[in-house]
């Protein structure tokens, strides 16, 4: 990870950051200069909600090298509770971590948490960003 | 404003009927005494030879990442200048994992358009270099949202797995029974890295990659070449040698993250794509009498053979475990032994999958002959389903 490339991301992995379009109510995220749903290009920033449910789910036993010390990991997509009834609901991948690997189950209840995902090579920065944790 | 609907004449037939009239392979594995250019090479002059034509006007390749595999960038130029035919325009083509489908159908394009009567679609990809693979395969996938969490391509496909097996009751044998069809199928394909039958236990008991898919689910790190000469029909009729016609070539292309899809059980990129070629070649999917699928992992193959339309949704699990696909079956699936036992030279495949059609159509398949087949369908895709190409090629 090279460090502009990540700073770039900050908004979203530290503070879940996304574009809420103007015209349909359609939430990206990451924010989007064309919206998916609508095709119109105006956007405010909201905040995504930090609480939902897993859709999927997968166990990593054999792991990219930035990640081989930390199997076996849970990587899952979760739908986050947005209350709007428009919406589907954002989705997002994220590891859910502090858990039992075999305790997951699709429909398990998340909440999302700040964490240190990564690093930057041997001496680089620390990368950090969101996992979820089940509740 | 951007809209959705394609404009009155896009997806069309094209004006000049194209043929495949040549074809030629390495075989696929380790191939640890030829470079990335030798193995294009090999397979582009076994492509000429074959088709008997003394030129060509241009050529396309596809490889996903040269630059990452070997660091090598610039293939067009690389393989024109080591094949012998510059100054032809080449041009490399990337789609990931379904370049080499790109590649034949920038090819047919060029030929349908007019601007070439002779062209050579080829891929090749050298895997076994000692790259870190899945580092560079998951460049595939977004690598922002997904890759950066932890992510790899075997557990994006084992999310799809999961998914599948919780909507539609597919069950864990049902994945397995698609790695033993394709490794018996590539059993009798000669240039299969994998020629060796695998049981449904040895599948049920390899070691778990990302759950549920196991080592066995998995297509390999291979490397190898494929090319294919594509020329007007016209003049494939003056060759005098065996030509098979191309009826339909379709793409879409879809969200690069999975998570951002509509439906995590199906991939809209293949549905559309078919519909598309459906139409163009005027059949149905109980028309296609034997499909190449892209069978990255098995999971792959099952979703794939219902959005095609081969078996309705949900099914494709069933189809797997009852002989629907095997050779002999209902519509066989990959009988040359799909990317799970053939191998899986990332920008090769899509190519390689024309291969088996043409040697199908044109009765050269050996053992795994499917008898009586007019219409094959290939079906080469990229990432997790983010981009898709398929064509239809018919026997003459």
């Amino acid at each position: 990870m090279i460090s502009p490339r990540y700073h770039r991301e900050v908004a979203q992995r530290y503070r879940l950051e996304a574009g809420k379009c103007k015209q349909c109510g359609n939430i990206s995220f990451p924010p989007r200069l064309v919206c998916p749903k609508c095709k119109s290009k105006t956007f405010e920033t909201v905040q995504l909600s930090r609480e939902g449910k897993i859709l999927t789910f997968t166990i990593i036993r054999v792991g990219p090298d930035k990640f081989s010390k930390e199997t076996p990991y849970v990587v899952a997509i979760i739908e986050l509770f947005e209350g709007r009834s428009s919406n589907d609901g954002v989705r997002l991948t994220a590891q859910i971590t502090d858990c039992d690997v075999n305790k997951v189950e699709i429909g398990s209840k998340v909440k999302l948490v700040f964490r240190k995902i990564q690093d930057e090579g041997k001496s680089g920065l620390h990368c950090y960003g969101y996992k979820a944790v089940l509740i | 404003m951007l809209s959705e609907t394609n404009s009155p004449k896009a997806n069309r037939s094209a004006g000049t009927e194209v043929a495949v009239v040549g074809v030629g392979m390495t075989k696929f594995g380790e191939l640890w005494k030829k470079s990335l250019r030798d193995i294009f090479v090999e397979a582009s002059l076994k492509a000429i030879e074959n088709s008997g034509v003394d030129h060509i006007d241009s050529m396309y390749v596809g490889a996903m990442s040269g630059g990452l595999f070997v660091g090598q960038e610039h293939i067009g130029a690389v393989m024109a200048d080591y094949l012998g035919v510059a100054p032809i325009p080449a041009t490399r083509v990337e789609s990931a994992c379904a370049s080499g489908g790109a590649v034949f159908r920038q090819a047919y394009l060029e030929v349908a358009s007019g601007q070439s009567e002779i062209v050579l679609a080829g891929g090749v990809e050298k895997m076994t270099d000692g790259a870190d693979v899945t580092d560079a395969l998951a460049t595939a996938a977004d690598q922002e949202y997904e890759v950066y969490n932890g992510i790899t391509f075997p557990g994006l496909y084992a999310m799809i797995a999961r998914a599948h097996m919780h909507q539609y009751k597919t069950t864990r044998e049902q994945l397995a029974h698609v790695a033993v069809k394709n490794h018996k199928n590539g059993s009798m394909n000669p240039n299969a890295q994998f020629r060796s039958p695998v049981t449904l236990e040895q599948v049920m008991k390899a070691t778990m990659v990302a759950d549920p898919l196991r080592l066995l689910d998995c297509s390999p790190v291979s490397d190898g070449g494929a090319a294919v000469i594509v020329c007007s029909v016209d003049y494939a009729k003056k060759l005098k040698r065996p030509y098979v016609k191309v009826v339909a070539s379709a793409q879409a292309s879809d969200t690069i993250a999975l998570h951002s899809r509509e439906s995590l059980t199906a991939l809209k990129c293949v549905s559309v794509a078919a519909e598309k070629a459906y139409k163009q070649a005027g059949l149905k999917p109980s028309d296609i009498n034997f499909a190449e699928v892209h069978d990255c992992f098995t999971i792959a193959e099952i979703v794939v053979t219902e959005d095609l339309g081969f078996f309705e949704k949900g099914k494709g699990g069933a189809a797997a475990e009852n002989g629907s696909t095997a050779i002999g079956g209902k519509i066989p699936i990959n009988t040359s032994g799909g990317l799970k036992s053939k191998g899986h030279p990332v920008g090769a495949t899509g190519v390689a999958q024309i291969i088996e059609l043409y040697e199908q159509l044109t009765g050269n398949s050996g053992e795994r002959q499917v008898k009586n087949a007019k219409y094959g369908l290939a079906q080469n895709m990229g990432g997790s389903g983010a981009s898709c190409v398929i064509h239809i090629l018919e026997a003459v």
